[in-house]
């Protein structure tokens, strides 16, 4: 049997809502299914199941907040090498002490075949209409409350912004942040203030020409129709990841005592949302994805990431955080690590700038790319080494 | 076309890229980006949508004569008169 548990969706979240379960006892599952739906201070996430099997018994019910690592349901794996797996995403979590965790169980009955009737434990997935789910992430409506008065019972843009106007006419506890803006700018303070009293940081900054690469981009989007176009900061991210593969030790985390590097690269970009605060989901595999596949991927993680609708292993799996706040006009970012994660990476905006060129004084777009890194983890030498890397790379667009 | 028509639609999608914007405040010769908070994949996205609604191909050299309502409207006016 494995269990499945609240995952970690990042340092600075310590329980999450369970909206809804999407999959059901009896139900077969595998890697990559969407099983559960949670409220997080990141808004509604999709939480999926890393593990292959069959639902066994849920222990929570919908309405119920669950601390990180609690259990949540029993999945009976399918018989391979025998072994007990947890079925969470992101960090192990095998290690936390079940008896401390406070589970409620839930006779369900149901072992071998789904039930015919769909238990009230078990609403499915959350009925509710894009535009709706999008309108509570900027408004910050709880969706657990919310009852949904559309066809079927699906919430509706109508019944989110009553939920909003009741919330503002009668707060529940008017003395302390309860909007999801508030509870997030709080998550991220309890996660920064961690992260600046507990990691020494060092920060390295360097100017990078930008010419042939942004002269390579535009030629390239010259070719391309709008929908297919890049934007310069997918070359950044690429030149990040590639980098990463010569410094690994820039790519880890830093777990009860000592980093733990991790195999994949998977670059979480920092992404603002527009009614306030900010998500850095992760792009997967950065490093083996093309061009083409960063930009679409990013393309979707902003919108997914803006909509409020991302899922679990999104936010659970950034090895590293690279911000670009270039369009916000800023020119070098000082950036502070997001735990367990121990370096990020900063650019800021592409500016010209006299350059010297075999003698000669020219003007050239250029870029400051930063590094804040984890002192405990490596040495100014080596994040050295990493921006240099970053740079070369950045030089040789087509090579991406 | 008429240009109110490519107003209103130009506002609508930037309505879906910035729903908590009050477009009715819209400083017609002001940068829309500074305006609405727009970021470059905001933009992009800006610029996928007038594609699909109006069938216009924008180069990207061009995005600069589109930066605020008014030259927004006057640039999709003659695109639209010369591809219609």
């Amino acid at each position: 049997m494995a269990e499945f548990v609240m995952p970690s969706l990042g340092a600075d979240m310590a329980a999450g809502t369970l909206v809804a379960w999407r999959k059901r006892p009896g139900d077969a599952v595998r890697r990559g299914d969407i099983i559960a739906e949670v409220e997080t201070d990141k808004g509604l996430i999709e939480v999926e199941v890393f593990t292959r099997g069959v639902i066994e018994k849920v222990l929570i019910e919908p309405g119920a907040q669950v601390p990180v690592g609690a259990v949540m349901a029993i999945i009976r794996e399918e018989a391979k090498s025998g072994r007990i797996e947890t079925a969470t995403g992101g960090e192990d979590l095998a290690v936390k002490p079940r008896e401390t965790l406070p589970v409620t169980t839930v006779p369900t009955g149901q072992t071998s075949s789904p039930p015919e009737v769909v238990s009230p434990l078990f609403p499915s997935r959350l009925r509710i209409s894009p535009a709706a789910r999008k309108l509570a992430a900027e408004l910050g409506v709880g969706l657990i409350s919310v009852k949904g008065t559309g066809p079927a019972g699906r919430i509706t843009r109508q019944d989110i912004e009553r939920a909003a106007q009741v919330e503002r006419i009668a707060p529940a506890t008017p003395e302390i942040a309860t909007s999801r803006q508030d509870k997030m700018r709080q998550a991220i303070a309890t996660a920064m203030a961690r992260s600046k009293r507990e990691i020494p940081h060092y920060y390295l900054s360097t100017t990078i020409d930008m010419s042939g690469a942004l002269k390579w981009l535009t030629q390239e989007n010259m070719k391309r129709p709008v929908e297919e176009r890049l934007l310069y900061a997918v070359l950044l991210i690429k030149a990040v990841a590639l980098a990463l593969r010569e410094i690994p030790e820039l790519n880890a985390f830093w777990v009860e005592g000592q980093a733990v590097p991790s195999r994949a690269v998977n670059v979480g970009i920092a992404i603002s949302l527009r009614q306030g605060g900010l998500v850095a989901p992760a792009l997967h595999d950065t490093d083996q994805q093309s061009l083409d596949q960063l930009m679409k991927n990013f393309r979707d993680l902003v919108k997914r990431a803006r909509a409020g609708s991302l899922r679990s292993s999104d936010l659970s799996d950034s090895t590293i955080t690279v911000t670009n706040l270039g369009d916000q006009g800023v020119e070098t970012v000082f950036g502070i690590i997001y735990p367990p994660q121990v370096a990020l990476v900063g650019f800021g905006k592409v500016v010209e700038r006299p350059w010297s060129q075999e003698g000669q004084i020219v003007s050239r777009p250029v870029i400051t790319a930063s590094l804040s890194a984890d002192h405990r983890v490596s040495d100014g030498h080596r994040g050295g080494l990493f921006l240099a890397a970053m740079d070369r790379f950045l030089q040789e667009p087509s090579q991406l | 076309m008429t240009d109110e028509e490519i107003r209103s639609i130009v506002l609508r999608v930037l309505g879906e890229i910035a729903p908590e914007a009050d477009l009715s405040e819209i400083k017609p010769d002001a940068d829309l980006r500074d305006q609405l908070d727009i970021d470059s994949m905001d933009f992009l996205n800006f610029m996928i949508a007038l594609h699909r609604e109006l069938h216009l191909e924008i180069p990207e050299a061009d995005y600069a004569k589109l930066f605020t309502l008014n030259k927004c409207v006057q640039y999709l006016a003659a695109a639209s008169a010369s591809n219609p």
